[in-house]
């Protein structure tokens, strides 16, 4: 690794912008994203900002089941955002699609679409949790830039009091068995 | 000559996605249309395919921001229907739950509606006060957002020690009133922002029936908190504010107001809290056949359930949800009318709509 590239792996990892996407969420983990940007929480310490723009972005940050409306439109934003990029799915619902798994109007989970590095669990995850999946995905981030390295999800540990598998939606995504539909 | 101006769905404006079509001639707009449904996941008819307890961790999800609210609606239709009744001391736990939830709601809201008009600091201001709200409601229920408090026939979590949540609620109420309250009621640059712009009429907002804040700050009377009370609101002494004008100003001034009325709420409930059970323990209970309906007053206007059951099934038959971003919707196009193209993300947001609510 030459000078530059070593520069750049520095410069990627210590200012990851985001780019946030609704793919049909219910705002809990789209409010949490915002919380953890906040005096709290700060993510603005380590040089994350939120941006407006894809194209702006190195971090795209998707969270909700993914409905059929959001399916283009989650495509076509992962292509505007530049390479090299990183894909966190904040909570449980682009991951597993949570509750709502079995509905007809979802098109989910979101691995089906596009590639994802950082899965950060919860319904919603807690802004640390979001902070640490953001770091995480920086870090794949800059080595990606370094050298072209493999696409392989990184579940991040849950975070936070109450959720040592008593969380309610672990439960009622296990629930969903054939007695329910009997 | 009008043009198009498409803004969203995806817009970093908008925090969630919809899709408002503005014809606009030169920078006056002319007309609106709202385009809502990208965020339709199925609740209703996947309510029908989950069982009693199910159905509560799946109504919870309807919102994020109000996700109490619509649990409690649906425990208050689910109780009209097997006949139990929650405990005083549920009903009270009820109230402080559903306060504290509109304490977070409107803060939250004036941080967007601050951010909306290039006011930052203010926002970064209301996030650092509501994380003193979710300290509250952490204590209270263990989660930030998904609270699961409420189940049929009363509560899951007990208040152990409510003078403590009282000192928290107390602190709360003097940074409110000290920071929050006096920069959005007096500091000129929100007032010159907001004054005379996104006006919606009394005539018509009686004749669009809109709901809650948007209502009161059009000077219509009109709380179900007052009207029909539910949980143990009979017993609160508070008042319904109520701004005749009907601007972004009257709206933000409603709110303002209705967090001090829920600090004066909160401290009466928790100071008042009766002694006893938090749920119908032990009690057997059945669904009857028929349809019950519950109306409750959110942070945003009425909710509405109407819940339909088949007697011996565990299943419901049908869950209705009206929201009340679903009767505000139809105003922006009223507000939005001859106003500045610059203003429209503020006015379109001083509804605090919450689509995810509305599409289900």
């Amino acid at each position: 690794m030459n000078l530059w590239n070593k520069l750049m792996c520095y410069s990627r990892r210590h200012s990851p912008w985001l780019f946030h996407m609704n793919g049909g969420s219910c705002n809990g983990c789209d409010i949490e994203l915002i919380a953890s940007l906040t005096p709290r929480y700060d993510a603005e310490q380590l040089g994350v900002r939120l941006e407006g723009s894809p194209r702006h972005a190195d971090i795209l940050c998707i969270t909700g089941p993914v409905t059929h409306n959001a399916v283009n439109a989650i495509k076509t934003v992962y292509d505007q955002v530049c390479g090299p990029k990183a894909v966190v799915a904040i909570g449980s619902c682009p991951a597993t699609t949570n509750v709502f798994i079995d509905s007809r109007t979802l098109d989910g989970p979101l691995n089906r679409h596009v590639p994802v590095d950082v899965f950060v669990p919860g319904c919603p995850p807690r802004p640390d949790a979001i902070i640490q999946g953001v770091a995480k995905a920086a870090e794949i981030l800059a080595e990606r830039a370094a050298k072209k390295l493999p696409i392989a999800p990184v579940v991040m540990p849950l975070v936070g009091p109450g959720c040592e598998g008593a969380c309610p939606c672990a439960a009622t995504t296990e629930l969903k068995n054939e007695e329910v539909r009997a | 000559m009008s043009y198009k101006i498409p803004m969203g769905p995806y817009h970093p404006a908008l925090e969630e996605p919809y899709k408002l079509d503005l014809i606009c001639e030169g920078e006056t707009v002319i007309d609106a249309q709202l385009h809502i449904g990208f965020n339709f996941r199925g609740i209703e008819h996947l309510a029908e395919t989950r069982n009693y307890i199910q159905v509560i961790a799946l109504m919870e999800r309807v919102c994020g921001i109000c996700s109490n609210i619509h649990t409690l609606t649906l425990c208050n239709a689910m109780e009209g229907l097997t006949g139990l009744t929650p405990p005083p001391r549920a009903q009270y736990i009820r109230v402080i739950m559903a306060e504290l939830e509109r304490l977070h709601s409107h803060v939250l809201w004036a941080g967007i509606a601050a951010k909306l008009m290039g006011f930052k600091t203010m926002f970064m201001t209301c996030f650092e006060l509501r994380e003193k709200v979710m300290d509250v409601l952490q204590a209270i229920s263990g989660n930030r957002v998904n609270y699961s408090m409420n189940r049929i026939g009363g509560v899951n979590r007990d208040i152990t020690d409510p003078q403590s949540i009282l000192r928290l609620v107390e602190a709360l109420e003097l940074e409110m009133g000290r920071t929050v309250i006096p920069i959005f009621t007096t500091s000129r640059t929100a007032r010159s922002r907001c004054a005379g712009i996104g006006v919606l009429t009394t005539e018509k907002a009686v004749a669009l029936g809109v709901v809650g804040p948007v209502a009161r700050a059009s000077g219509l009377p009109q709380d179900l908190r007052r009207a029909a009370p539910y949980a143990a609101y009979t017993e609160m002494d508070f008042d319904v504010p109520v701004q005749p004008a009907g601007d972004v100003t009257a709206r933000l001034l409603v709110r303002a107001l209705e967090i001090m009325e829920s600090c004066k709420i909160l401290r009466q409930a928790l100071s008042k809290l009766p002694p006893g059970e938090i749920a119908t323990e032990g009690e057997k209970f059945v669904f009857t056949t028929g349809t019950a309906t519950a109306r409750v007053e959110a942070p945003r206007g009425e909710v509405m359930y109407s819940v339909s059951w088949k007697e011996g099934s565990r299943n419901p038959a049908r869950v209705h949800v009206r929201t009340p971003t679903f009767a505000v919707m139809p105003a922006i196009r009223w507000m939005v009318k001859g106003a500045r193209l610059a203003d429209t993300p503020l006015i379109q947001a001083s509804i605090d709509p919450c689509y995810s609510c509305t599409d289900r």
